[in-house]
């Protein structure tokens, strides 16, 4: 009883709202970083250096009147923001944080099928959103984005596939176990998938430069146009929270997930006295710090322009990767 | 002149007030009735015993003139681009004239495309850019628009004007075929003016939203008016304004409406 | 949205176009210009433009005005270069006087009206960056725009709507060591302007976005009535400024930059260079300020004899004119003509917008530069 439902549920309360924090944070960072990146300073004005802005924009959001439109239709309006954000936070119930069991909810044998399929269903949020606006911008968008998630996807699964092939295991604590036998993060092993992965991540959640569905000074906003309120910030607590997601995905599958880097050189050793979580927190955050970089450096692709690297750049390329990774793992 | 309207309006009100003063005291009954709108005497008995003192009639002023297109001094030689009009197209040059600098010549409206085709057209002239195309109202005059259509050739590097005078009712040539810059600017001298301008692909208002009335940019559009009804309405307003003053309230007397 | 469409038969879909508003209230449609597009997918198969929301008669307001408060109400028409429609404005009152302005007059004017053309393209640069989703661009150019705008505020007082000219000459001297922060401006502009260029000009994505949108051919672009970046990017010479000079512009040395694709990269990479003439030109113009009087021979009471005429100047947008008519006797002009470069380069937006798709609308709305207070004025 105790070990099968009162700890597991309480892993799922403490974890929950460690990432509804993190998210806060994350925007708090977004802001902060694009600012420097803009040579400005950024919010400065609650709380020491904006700190507590981080709870004051949910506050905000929370008290703002949440207006349905009158001719949108309220069930799949009010469903799509849920549904956009239960996958992203669901996917954290296999996310390894340490070595032991005691940091992760649960271990299952498929969890990077689990990743995959869970983190799809986000779409499904958006296009509903789009659709139940009953208003043509958002339906612009929601077309724009069921196009896009959909390429990527496949580009992202068919590379995550040529790992899978050679750690021979779908299990996230196999795979990051499979890269401290090895000695070797698999971001060395398959740079070409990890380049894929990150790129295909940016697109899949939305991120500049592939943040069309959302291109504001196209699109008004996007599939959220009609949105306001708490539904709104559903919508972008999703956002970020497949942020994290696909940070912990590639930090994961290459960046040796908690390992602390440099095991074997003896003089660097103290590195693995820093607890595993928070190298693998402190990893994640990088990334997100290059999601951020990202956007604060590049324009926005157009539409077709980003179909055409989906379907004629990337899905090649992984396909390519697959069978390179295939021939090799045959023949050594 | 639009000028001359508001200094009207204003007399009109200020000659008003003190004959309400006399008619509200006999007849509040009438006033209450008459409403907050109109504190104009509305056929109060009182007023009708002791008249109310004429405005009196203000001659006329003079209306401006347009400036006489000035011949250019004599001696100077007439450039090769007009000389080249003179000849390619006869007749159709009513006038040329010269300004600080600048030629314009004033042609027949209905040979204006002739002219404007060997102008796009002619080795000489090869004006293939349509800079402006504007007009000017003088209301007095019976061919009361100017047209003008300020025109630059990107290769001979000079400028010309041509300048047409039509009346109200006159057909205008659309010169869109030729230049398809000169589409919104058409648009803009029908919006503003309303000269009637034929042949054009796409004549609808530009800068004026669709049901405006009257064209503002015409000498007598009047400068003021009471508000709303003048954002809708001009034109009713003006014939409102100008009833004789038994037949209704009338408008510039309220305070309210300055 | 008409979701309920009719079906003729199970298999064939009734497929219609999709009418869209881009604007009034728009993000990147730069104030209230409003753009109906017919879309068919995502791309425009026609666009019509809806102008005239802030339409405040500024034409028929200067008619009502005398000839020296017009020169306020010309900074309201391109209020991000409010200066060189007060030149336009005064140099054509001048023409219609023949009053001869000093020459110290004239180089400060250059000096000014280049500066204001700094400003604008600085805008110019840091929207339309942002519309194709490079933000911070954005940032970056205001944060230069802000300098010469303190360097305005410092000659006249203002930091957007300057009044800053009279007709015949200039209100004021410049204040002194103003020539020196101008000359340093300039240093700074330039290396600011590499940075930019880090930024866009090699970019993959900002060349994917530009390069081949919304082509023009130069004979196109002149019998549409293009002027300035947009006609220059067609590989068209003209610039009023060479051609017609004015100021102190033909006692100066300036390159006219031209495009040879015409497409929004031409139009980009032309606009960059011209923010160096502009430097080139300013740092010219601070040296040789002539000394001298800043206000030529001008009657108490501005009263331009009868007569008309056109005078364009180059501003940031193209070609500026004016056209005013006086008919001798009264203290305002009779009538009094704006030729707005925004809006003859916004009649152009229809002919550049079909065909492309909707993210290139944004970006074509950006490169033709239009600033809607002049568009409908």
């Amino acid at each position: 009883m105790m070990d099968t439902v009162v700890v597991p549920l309480l892993k799922i309360a403490v974890l929950l709202n460690a990432v509804l924090v993190a998210v806060t944070f994350l925007v708090l960072m977004e802001r902060k970083v694009i600012a420097w990146a803009q040579s400005r300073l950024g919010p400065m004005r609650v709380g020491p250096y904006g700190i507590l802005q981080a709870i004051a924009d949910p506050i905000k959001l929370i008290l703002k009147e949440d207006i349905t439109p009158a001719r949108a239709d309220k069930y799949v309006f009010t469903l799509a923001p849920i549904m956009s954000l239960v996958p992203a936070l669901v996917v954290f119930s296999v996310v390894p944080f340490g070595p032991d069991p005691f940091y992760y909810v649960s271990d299952i044998n498929v969890g990077l099928l689990f990743v995959i399929s869970v983190t799809s269903i986000g779409v499904y949020g958006i296009i509903l959103g789009g659709w139940a606006s009953n208003s043509k911008y958002p339906l612009l968008a929601s077309l724009r984005a069921s196009a896009q998630l959909i390429s990527y996807e496949i580009a992202v699964t068919m590379t995550l596939v040529s790992v899978i092939l050679t750690t021979g295991t779908l299990s996230l604590v196999g795979i990051v176990e499979a890269q401290r036998e090895g000695g070797l993060w698999f971001a060395f092993v398959q740079p070409v998938a990890l380049m894929l992965v990150f790129i295909g991540g940016l697109a899949e959640t939305n991120r500049a430069p592939f943040d069309l569905p959302e291109a504001e000074t196209e699109l008004t906003g996007g599939f959220h146009t009609e949105y306001s309120g708490m539904r709104f910030s559903l919508f972008f607590l999703a956002e970020y929270a497949n942020m994290i997601v696909i940070s912990a995905v590639v930090v994961i599958m290459f960046f040796g997930g908690w390992l602390a880097p440099f095991p074997n050189v003896p003089a660097l050793s103290f590195l693995g006295l820093v607890p595993a979580w928070i190298w693998f927190i402190g990893k994640i955050f990088l990334f997100l710090y290059v999601f951020i970089w990202i956007r604060a450096t590049l324009p926005r692709y157009r539409y077709d322009q980003l179909m055409g690297l989906g379907w004629k750049v990337l899905i090649p390329i992984a396909i390519g990767n697959l069978v390179v990774t295939g021939i090799l793992k045959v023949a050594l | 002149m639009a000028d001359e309207t508001r200094s009207q309006a204003g007399k009109d009100g200020a000659d008003r007030q003190p004959a309400a003063g006399v008619a509200g005291s006999a007849a509040p009954a009438a006033k209450r009735e008459a409403g907050k709108k109109s504190a104009a005497p509305a056929k109060a008995p009182a007023a009708a015993a002791k008249p109310r003192p004429k405005p009196k009639p203000k001659a006329p002023p003079e209306p401006p003139k347009a400036p006489e297109d000035q011949a250019p001094p004599d001696g100077m030689e007439i450039p090769a681009m007009v000389a080249a009009l003179q000849n390619g197209v006869s007749g159709a040059v009513l006038k040329v004239s010269f300004w600080v600098g600048d030629w314009t010549v004033i042609v027949a409206p209905d040979r204006l495309l002739d002219v404007m085709r060997f102008l796009r057209d002619d080795a000489a002239t090869a004006f293939d850019y349509c800079s402006d195309v504007t007009a000017a109202d003088w209301p007095p005059r019976e061919k009361r628009f100017d047209v003008v259509y300020c025109l630059y050739s990107t290769r001979l590097r000079q400028r010309i004007r041509v300048k047409v005078r039509v009346g109200e009712e006159d057909p205008v040539e659309s010169v869109t075929g030729l230049w398809p810059a000169a589409d919104w600017l058409e648009r803009e001298v029908f919006d503003q003016f309303g000269v009637n301008i034929v042949n054009h692909p796409n004549l609808r208002r530009i800068l004026m939203p669709e049901q405006w009335q009257g064209h503002p940019q015409r000498k007598d559009y009047p400068l003021e008016g009471p508000g709303e009804l003048l954002m809708e309405n001009p034109q009713d307003w003006l014939r409102v304004r100008n009833l004789p003053d038994e037949a209704g309230p009338g408008p510039a007397a309220d305070g309210e409406i300055e | 949205m008409t979701l309920e469409a009719p079906r003729t038969s199970a298999t064939q879909f009734d497929t219609d176009e999709l009418v869209i508003n881009m604007g009034p209230q728009h993000p990147s449609t730069h104030g209230v210009l409003r753009v109906v597009l017919k879309l068919d997918g995502e791309r425009v198969i026609d666009a019509d433009c809806v102008i005239g929301y802030i339409h405040r008669g500024i034409e028929k307001l200067s008619e009502n005005r005398d000839w020296t408060q017009i020169i306020l109400l010309t900074d309201r028409m391109d209020y991000v270069a409010a200066a060189t429609n007060n030149l336009g404005y005064c140099q054509t009152v001048e023409k219609l006087m023949q009053i001869e302005v000093p020459r110290r007059a004239r180089y400060i004017r250059t000096v000014l009206a280049e500066l204001q053309r700094i400003a604008s393209h600085c805008l110019w640069l840091g929207t339309h960056a942002m519309d194709i989703g490079a933000m911070t661009v954005l940032l970056y150019a205001f944060r230069e725009r802000e300098f010469v705008l303190d360097l305005f505020e410092e000659f006249c007082g203002a930091r957007l709507t300057y009044n800053a000219m009279r007709i015949g000459g200039l209100p004021l001297d410049i204040p002194p060591g103003w020539d020196r922060k101008v000359l340093s401006f300039c240093d700074l502009m330039e290396g600011k302007l590499n940075d930019y260029e880090t930024l866009l000009t090699n970019n993959r994505i900002w060349l994917k976005r530009t390069r081949g949108v919304g082509v023009i051919g130069g004979d196109e672009a002149i019998g549409l009535g293009l002027c300035g970046p947009p006609l220059r990017g067609s590989g068209v010479p003209r610039d009023v400024r060479k051609d017609e000079p004015y100021a102190a512009y033909d006692e100066l040395e300036f390159n006219v930059p031209l495009g040879t694709r015409g497409d929004t990269y031409d139009r980009y990479l032309i606009r960059m260079d011209e923010f160096r003439e502009s430097i080139r030109l300013i740092r010219q113009a601070v040296e040789g300020i002539p000394e001298g009087p800043i206000m030529g021979k001008v009657p108490r009471l501005i009263k331009p004899p009868a007569g008309e005429t056109y005078h364009a100047i180059e501003s940031p947008k193209g070609e500026l004119g004016y056209f005013i008519v006086s008919d001798g006797k009264s203290t305002n002009p009779y009538r009094f003509r704006v030729r707005p470069p925004s809006f003859c380069n916004l009649q152009g937006l229809k002919r550049l917008v079909t065909g492309h798709l909707v993210a290139d609308v944004v970006a074509l709305i950006g490169t033709i530069d239009i600033v809607l207070g002049e568009v409908d004025r």
